[in-house]
This record gives C-alpha cells, structure tokens and sequence, in this order.
C-alpha cells in the first residue's frame, strides 16, 4: 500500500471507509488522485477475511483490537427526547472498523422507488416537519444504482413490480435461499394477498470477482464475514483502491477537526494517531470528503468550529445535524410447530412490499414501510433474550427454551420516519468522549405520524403471523428510536444554501472544497434501508467530483 | 484429582439430578476431568465455587436432560471472571458474603431444593443474581472452549448446528 507524508499535500482526504467512503475512495483512486482515507476504527480482518471470529461469546466481548463497531463508553453519546431533558448517556453505535458499518450489517440493499425522491410535490408537505423534494430525481440517480450493484455484488430477484424501483439492469446475482421464515411469509401471502419477494443483499450467492459465495454459516450480521461474501466495502472496493498505488488506507486514525484558511477553503483534517499515543497529526490535502455515517459526520462539522465558521463547518444555515432520522422499527413475533432453523443462513430471508408505498387516504397517515422476515438467534442471544411467557431462570426456563428453540419467526420492519428540526445529533455541553472531545447528543422524538405508522406495521405483523399458521403471536410495544446506524438527514442535499447542507452534487454550499456524502445527505429517509442509497449517491458525486478534478476546479 | 471433583459437585445433588448423574457419571466426567484437567479454580475458592455451582444448578437445572452442573457451567464462570468479565469480580464477591448471610453460612446446596429456589427467588432482582444468571446461560451456550456446554450439552438441547456451512433447505417450511 502507498503511504503518503501527512505533510504532503494530497488530493482527497476521505474520513469514513464505509458504505459512501469505500466508493468514494475507489473511483478516486481509479481515477489517478492520490487518496488518504482515515478511519477511526481498527483494520478489522481486513485481507485476511478468514481469521473473522464465528465465536459468538468472543463477538460479544471483544478485545478492543477487535472491535468492529463504536463502543458507547468510549465513543461516549447522550440520548434526550426533547431540548428540555437533560440527556442521558446513550447506547448509540455504529460500525468503527476499516470497511465502516458494511463489515457487519445484515446487508439489505434495496433501491429507493422513484417516487421517495420527491414526496413533497407527490404528497404534500406535512406540519411540522421537513418533508421537501431531493434535487435529484430517480432518474439521474438510477445508473448509479446499477453501476453500485453490479460493482459491489448485490444478489436479489428479478421481478417487475411497481413495488421495486425500475431498474436499467438485472441484478448480478440470484436471491440468497428464502429460509422459512420467507416460505412461511409465502403462505401468508397467499391469504392476504401480499407481494413477498426474496431479500435484496449485498451477499454474493455464487463467486463473483474473485469471491466465494455465501456458505449460510448463521453467523452474519454483527460478525465479519470470513468467505467474503457480505460485500463489504473492505472487500469489494477499498482493496481496488489500494491497488491502483494511489489510495493510503489509515486505520486508527480519529480526525477531530476539518481545518480551514482564511479564504475559508479545507486545508486538510487534523486527526489522533492511535499508534503514537494519540497525538495530534496534520493531513494536508486538496480537497476532503466527509462520509463518516449520518451521526459523527455532523458531529465533526460542528467540531470543526472557527473564527471564519463560529457555528460549525458548513453551517451557515444551522441545519447541520438537524433532521435526524434514526430509524423506527417494530413488529411481532410468532411460534410454529416445526423448526425453522433460523439460525442458518443470512438474517433476512423475504420482505413484504405490500406496504412500502404511501396510502395517505387509505390509512390516515404518511409513510410506509418494508416487512422482513427473521428469526436469526444464535444461542448465547437466544438463551439471555428467553424463551416467550416463560420465567428467566429454572426448570420452567429451560423448558420452555428448549420447546420454542428454532421455531420463531420475528417480523423486523423498516418504517418510514419523518424529517424533523428538532430531531438532531449536536455536541453535549458535559460529557466528553474518551479523547476529550464533546460528546455526540442526540435528541429524538418520533412525528406523532410515525407512531401511527409502527401501530400500523405490528398490526400487520400479527395479521401476517397468524395467516402464516403461528401457534402463538406477541406483538412488539410501539417503541420510538433512540439512534442508531440507519442515521440519515443531518446534512441534507438541496438547491438553496439556506436550507440544505450541501448541493446536488454533495459540495458543501459554505465550503468550496468540502464533499459531503452518506446517510446524512438523505432528503427524506426512504424505508429505512439506507445503503443502497448511500452507495449509489457516493458514485454519483464521485463521477461529478472526478470529472471537476481533471477539469482542475473541484467547485462543483 | 477425579475424586475431589466427583464429591464437590455430587456433594450437592439431590433426587432426579442425582439419577441422572449416576447413570451417566463415569464417562461424562472421566472425560471431563482428562480434557480440561478440572479441579482447580482462578478467581475461586473452593467453597464459593461450590456456591455458585448450585446457584447455577437452580438456574438452569439437570432434569431429564443435563443442566449447568454436567455442562460445567462453574469453570466457565471461573475464567469469565479473570477474562472478559473481570469487572464483575466485585459483584461475585459482595453477592457471596450476602448470600453466606442468608443461609446462615450453610452452603446453599446443602439446603433442600425448594428452599434453595425460595431463597433465590429472593434475591433474583439483584445485581448478583442477574449476573450468575447470565453467566449461567452463557455457560450453557458459548462454544466449549469457554470452559462451559460441555460436549456441547447446551448446544444439542436448542438443536444447535455448530458447523457453520448449510444448504437450503435450513426448516421445516422451506423444503420444497
């Protein structure tokens, strides 16, 4: 791997190596620039996938080395409902390894349908909130969707519905198997007159590029895939980055500030080097792309304060880390005769589309939402979380734990959330982070809508359960969210500087050398399944960036 | 050395969980003994180790099948205790000397079985309790070289395949 003298002035530096920092750093890369990509986290497995740890006791208490998400008592976050609480400490995490949060998520990688692109003009405003058109459409973004697919491997059905996002080219790969949980949802289907199709994943299914297929071994999401199958950034993009010879990659390097001139340009980022006990380095660079994930992306804006920008980077119009959407969720779960076996195979085994469109008339409020099916327990989960309706410990215990073993299915449902002001990530005034610096506060309370929405999706997951012939349903609480790694809005893209963050093409509107992409650029948050999105945002301002760059002005 | 094991965990039992043991006793712990050279503890002493092997022996008990005595859920413990659990190495120490005090200094497993659950049923909103509870359950189901799912006892009870490389069909519903 090339590696550059912080000294040196390269041409991009990209903080964050996940979904958007994993695309951002290869095309860059590819394109001939000289990249540094600074993460936080450790190198994980990286280039030696077959060393991820399958042991579920060791996943749970990792040594910090090997950990691959934040760690809330290091990487220290606040929770409140509303700006009059005092916050509390928070369990806030995120994926904190070379590869970012695609290391380990469960990888459903479903395209936005046209229609969640401008939903302000299709439906309508809505009171208190910022429901507001993107600026840009379905299909401008659509090749890059198809361009992201088939470079990063996603396996998924073809079908032709309008519930499914048109697309110019097939997927890559056939569907991972349905498991029962999907057959069941099948059955069901059948009665209720429900779309159910195959999960999209960004999980190979046969060897694709060099990579083996998925071999089902149950241990997926929160584990690093050891065959390379889950289409990781870290290894579906980065290592073709450092290949080119242009593209460092720097591990355990948390930038705490994006520095500028006088001029009000990005000089390069200020980061701790974890190898030389933290002490303060200086990467001088030309340009700086931020995709650290939809919570410390804003927090590091509002880090990043200075005579020129008192109130944070690239917030001149107050609304970095505002419109937090986190992600609400929700949904039942039920018992069968036979076993499952849920703990085969990848989480997700089929979705429900039925619902994912708007029926404002229909059901008396905005949104909707994707139905997955799951079940996926390993046995340490399994054994802590306890058997339904039964005592936490004795005879009555294991009973009851080793009757319901393997025959739950779980409906875990990705719901629409609205964008709100006063749902944000800022910094809180107290507490610090295990660097000294302010830690993130969240504060979040879901629209009065969206709860209308989660009531809305358990009832359909009871309904669809017991249509699926459950012996026993029990649905969840309405629960609202309290972060999370679906963070979306807190940077939000538009064509008017006093209102969005950064422009159609992911430039901050305040900082001429400053690219903004992930979960943060989200308009409005779609259904909750983020990535594919993010993915396909992170090609598209990179083809503009890279085609700025050799034109020699990256103020776009 | 198989002797002292045999009596500090035989010493404990009582009615069915006894049955069982005595039935599959000799090979079980022949084979115990030999692969883990058991008998010693690290955090332990061999009186508290006695305790918690009976609180464990409550919470997930030897029936007609094996509980966390036969998975040898105490020696996983054991090592928690000075591995990824050492914070909670305060915790085993406070909830012993007041569990001593409830039982009079008698060792819980003396006492008989309806009494022991009563006196933990007690006590099972605190933190003690909810730690060995947990720890108990992690005995059961953390792979073997944790100390703990003995042969993986607790493993075949949930039908767990640990083999980590499956082909659809994984259930009963997705057959086609």
């Amino acid at each position: 791997m090339r590696i550059y003298s912080p000294s040196e002035e390269v041409d991009f530096v990209v903080v964050g190596s996940g979904a958007a920092g994993g695309v951002m750093a290869k095309q860059l890369a590819v394109a001939g620039f000289s990249v540094v990509v600074m993460e936080q986290g450790p190198w994980g497995a990286y280039g030696h996938e077959q060393d991820y740890n399958k042991d579920e006791l060791s996943n749970r208490f990792p040594a910090e080395d090997d950990m691959l998400l934040s760690d809330p008592s290091r990487q220290r976050n606040t929770f409140r409902r509303n700006a009059g609480e005092k916050a509390v400490p928070g369990h806030h995490n995120y994926g904190c390894v070379v590869g970012g949060g695609t290391v380990t998520y469960g990888a459903s990688s479903w395209r936005h349908l046209p229609w969640e692109f401008d939903e302000a003009s299709r439906f309508g405003t809505i009171a208190g909130t910022g429901v507001a058109d993107w600026p840009v459409s379905y299909a401008e973004i659509e090749p890059y969707y198809t361009q992201a697919e088939w470079e990063i491997g996603i396996s998924g059905p073809n079908l032709q519905t309008p519930l499914i996002a048109p697309m110019s080219k097939p997927y890559p790969l056939k569907p991972l198997p349905l498991k029962s949980s999907g057959a069941l949802l099948q059955k069901a289907a059948g009665q209720l007159n429900l779309t159910v199709t195959p999960n999209v994943a960004a999980i190979i299914t046969e060897p694709y590029n060099g990579r083996s297929g998925c071999i089902n071994c149950g241990m997926c999401s929160g584990y690093g895939c050891q065959v390379k199958a889950r289409s990781s950034s870290a290894v579906a993009l980065l290592p073709i980055a450092v290949a080119t010879g242009n593209c460092e990659i720097r591990a355990h390097s948390y930038v705490r500030e994006i520095n500028v001139d006088a001029s009000g340009r990005a000089t390069g980022v200020t980061y701790f080097e974890k190898k030389n006990n933290n002490r303060e380095v200086f990467q001088k660079a030309r340009c700086v792309v931020l995709s650290a994930n939809g919570t410390e992306t804003p927090r590091l804006l509002l880090l990043s304060k200075s005579s020129r920008f008192p109130q944070g980077l690239a917030n001149s119009s107050g609304l970095v880390g505002k419109y937090l959407m986190s992600g609400n969720g929700g949904g039942a779960s039920g018992l069968f005769p036979e076993p499952l076996n849920e703990y085969k195979g990848c989480v997700t085994g089929a979705a429900v589309l039925s619902y994912v469109p708007n029926d404002m008339k229909g059901r008396g409020f905005y949104g909707g939402g994707r139905m997955t099916a799951r079940g996926q327990m390993s046995p340490i989960q399994y054994g802590l979380a306890g058997p339904h309706g039964a005592p936490s410990w004795g005879a009555g215990y294991k009973k009851a734990l080793i009757e319901q073993a393997n025959r739950r299915l779980t409906m875990v449902n990705f719901i629409s959330q609205l964008p709100v002001e006063s749902n944000m990530v800022d910094l809180d005034p107290d507490v610090k982070d295990a660097w000294g610096l302010p830690a993130m506060r969240i504060t979040s309370t879901s629209h009065e809508n969206d709860f209308k929405a989660m009531r809305f999706f358990i009832d359909r997951s009871v309904e669809i359960l017991k249509a699926a012939g459950a012996t026993q349903v029990w649905a969840d609480d309405v629960s609202d969210s309290r972060g999370g790694a679906h963070a979306r809005g807190t940077a939000r893209m538009g064509n008017d500087p006093k209102t969005s963050v950064v422009n159609k093409y992911h430039r901050a509107h305040d900082v001429p050398n400053l690219f903004i992409v992930d979960g943060s650029s989200f308009v409005t948050g779609g259904r909750n399944h983020p990535t594919m999105t993010i993915s396909a945002l992170a090609y598209r301002c990179a083809d503009h960036l890279v085609k700025a760059a050799k034109a020699g002005n990256v103020t776009i | 050395m198989s002797d002292s094991r045999r009596n500090f965990l035989l010493k404990w039992v009582s009615g069915a969980s006894a049955a069982w043991l005595a039935a599959n006793w000799p090979a079980e712990v022949a084979a115990a003994e030999k692969a883990q050279g058991m008998g010693n503890f690290t955090f332990f002493t061999r009186p508290q180790a006695a305790e918690i092997d009976a609180m464990s022996a409550q919470i997930y008990p030897t029936t007609d099948t094996p509980g966390a005595r036969e998975a040898q859920v105490v020696y996983f413990i054991d090592l928690a205790l000075v591995t990824f659990a050492q914070d909670k190495q305060d915790v085993y120490r406070q909830g012993l000397a007041d569990l001593a005090a409830k039982t009079g200094g008698k060792p819980l497993g003396s006492l008989p079985d309806d009494q022991q659950i009563a006196l933990l049923t007690g006590i099972e909103k605190t933190p003690f309790f909810k730690t060995v509870r947990d720890h108990t359950i992690m005995g059961m189901f953390a792979a073997p070289q944790h100390g703990g799912n003995f042969r993986k006892v607790g493993w075949q009870q949930i039908g767990f395949d640990d083999s980590l490389n499956f082909r659809a069909p994984f259930g009963a519903y997705d057959k086609a």
